[in-house]
């Protein structure tokens, strides 16, 4: 395979869009939120268990894309046992690993394997699918009603 | 011209012919007129197959349009200075050879406009405004472009008219028997595309101009993605209003034509006012200009219109009939080889289509298969192509749309082959 495609479908990308975890719907959330890509036609919703100010659980269904459902997938895994503020933390950090912006606060949470999407700022055209879940679980948490769209 | 990057014909079919390798050796000069197929994406000779998103430029329209503004650049319609007299003539030149591309019989018939979107709204807002009230059907079909949807939606909250929709069947033709019924005295206005872009369907537009002339409603006809592929006549067509895109023939961006009946345009009231739509303007009353003028208010993209008529001098030495039978051959090639693929789905199977592969690939996403496509060299569109309500119909969120022009080869479809290949085997 060539360095360019593996630039963008990292193995662990790979195996996250072949395999998702957590992809199922949560019955115990108390929060949860959907998001659509009309570009794309996909279709996630977030499901999130918070107890307290942490996240004990989190899950998702729907997804469209690999890099989409990859995404999604490996957020439900990173934000498990994370409090509301690293969660949020987490999403800025990786919104701007997506986009191509420099990091502020490289320390704060690190992103650790969520550094596999680093690629995808080079390619414009598939931000929105890597973005699409995170945007989502962050209208899940501020409780916003209206669907989470990708197009404004 | 420099070098150009020729994908071999040696890889095609054995079922070689000698009217066949007679059309190659035509259309291999005619792939050399492109100089953007010197290039290289991604390290990789370029492989276009997205001609039906927009198509790449011959040198001579390259050239007409640079020289315009570096030798001939001056207003049109305006001044009696040289250079004005010559650039009006240059721009009316290409209005005249627009209307003998579509047979027209006269070029008062053809109205420059930004593209195949502003003529439909064009249409909509006189014709549509000035006709439609409660009550009052517009009737399109299920194969239509958000261009040729939207404008008949908004004319409808306008008016109060109610929009009807001919649906498609399982191979991407429109149900006739859905249609006829549709059609009633009702109906003020029929909107139909020439060719679908998604599916690359020919919708058989003479036959349905003439049921909804028995009511005697006026029908327009979206021609973008026909005219690029086979030869267009307006007048055997019969149709009301025939419309079509610069840019997706072979010209510029931001500029295509209106062809409208005589008798049409000159009932129509003007579409938008300013300079150039005039004949005599007072404060108290504004006197408008004769057809086409009247609706060409402003400054117009006069390198636009005189590029666009290269763009037909080009195709018309080309050759029509020659293009079509050589893309009908390259359409076949691209089916059947995507056919022998198990993973791979055609959505658009109908018996008459022109330049258009969509389809859809088994566990993998359409815009997976762009990227990986991309990253060897070759432009496909993996989306919704503009058209939602087809994709809802087929009940997928995206196609992989492979769209063909004359300059493109087997050798091209081969490796988009061997592309799809290698991203099933990523993905399997």
């Amino acid at each position: 395979m060539s360095d360019e495609l593996m630039d963008l479908y990292q193995e662990l990308i790979l195996d996250h869009s072949k395999r998702p975890r957590n992809k199922r719907k949560l019955n115990e959330a108390n929060r949860e939120a959907d998001g659509h890509n009309p570009l794309c036609g996909d279709h996630v919703t977030i499901y999130l268990k918070l107890d307290g100010d942490t996240v004990a659980d989190a899950s998702f269904e729907g997804g469209g894309c690999a890099i989409s459902t990859a995404s999604a997938s490996l957020m439900t895994e990173v934000l498990r046992g994370k409090s509301l503020e690293e969660a949020k933390e987490i999403f800025k950090n990786f919104h701007d690993l997506i986009t191509g912006e420099p990091r502020e606060s490289q320390e704060s949470p690190g992103l650790g394997k969520l550094e596999v999407f680093s690629g995808v700022c080079r390619y414009p055209a598939r931000v929105k699918c890597a973005t699409l879940a995170w945007h989502t679980m962050n209208a899940a948490l501020e409780r916003s009603d209206a669907p989470v769209k990708t197009e404004e | 011209m420099g070098t150009i990057t020729m994908l071999s014909f040696e890889t095609e079919s054995p079922n070689k012919n000698a009217a066949w390798q007679g059309m190659l050796l035509d259309m291999n000069k005619f792939r050399a007129d492109f100089p953007i197929f010197a290039e290289s994406v991604n390290g990789k000779p370029l492989v276009y197959l997205d001609s039906a998103a927009t198509t790449q430029k011959p040198r001579c329209v390259i050239d007409r349009v640079a020289n315009f503004y570096a030798a001939e650049n001056a207003n049109i319609h305006r001044g009696v200075h040289r250079l004005s007299m010559e650039a009006t003539e240059a721009y009316e030149k290409s209005r005249r050879r627009i209307a003998s591309f579509l047979g027209a019989s006269d070029a008062r018939e053809i109205v420059f406009v930004r593209g195949t979107t502003e003529g439909i709204n064009l249409i909509a807002q006189t014709l549509g405004r000035s006709t439609l009230g409660p009550g009052d059907e517009i009737l399109i079909t299920g194969l239509e472009h958000h261009s040729n949807i939207v404008p008949w939606q908004i004319l409808c909250e306008q008016t109060g008219a109610v929009l009807r929709v001919a649906s498609i069947d399982d191979r991407g033709e429109v149900i006739r028997e859905e249609y006829t019924r549709l059609l009633s005295e009702k109906t003020k206005l029929v909107a139909l595309s020439h060719v679908s872009n998604a599916l690359g369907t020919i919708n058989p537009v003479r036959e349905m101009i003439a049921q909804a002339h028995e009511y005697n409603v006026p029908v327009l006809v979206d021609g973008a993605q026909a005219v690029p592929h086979m030869a267009v006549d307006v007048r055997e067509m019969d149709c009301d209003f025939y419309v079509f895109s610069g840019h997706k023939m072979f010209g510029p961006t931001g500029i295509g034509a209106l062809y409208g009946k005589a008798s049409w345009l000159k009932e129509l009231p003007p579409y938008q006012g300013g300079g150039d739509m005039i004949a005599s303007v007072t404060f108290d009353k504004t006197i408008y200009a004769e057809v086409p003028a009247k609706f060409e208010a402003g400054t117009p993209n006069i390198s636009g219109a005189i590029g666009l008529g290269e763009a037909i001098r080009y195709l018309q030495d080309a050759g029509m009939d020659r293009i079509a039978a050589y893309e009908r051959e390259l359409l076949e090639y691209a089916t059947s080889c995507l056919m022998e693929m198990n993973q791979i789905r055609l959505i658009g199977t109908a018996q008459h289509k022109a330049s258009v592969v969509s389809f859809v690939v088994d566990g993998v996403h359409a815009h997976d298969i762009g990227s990986i496509l991309d990253m060897q060299g070759i432009a496909i569109r993996a989306g919704h192509h503009c058209a939602q309500p087809i994709m809802d119909r087929f009940g997928v969120p995206a196609t992989v749309r492979a769209s063909l022009a004359f300059y493109n080869t087997k050798g091209e479809i081969d490796a988009l082959v061997t592309g799809l290949k290698k991203a099933i085997e990523m993905f399997g």
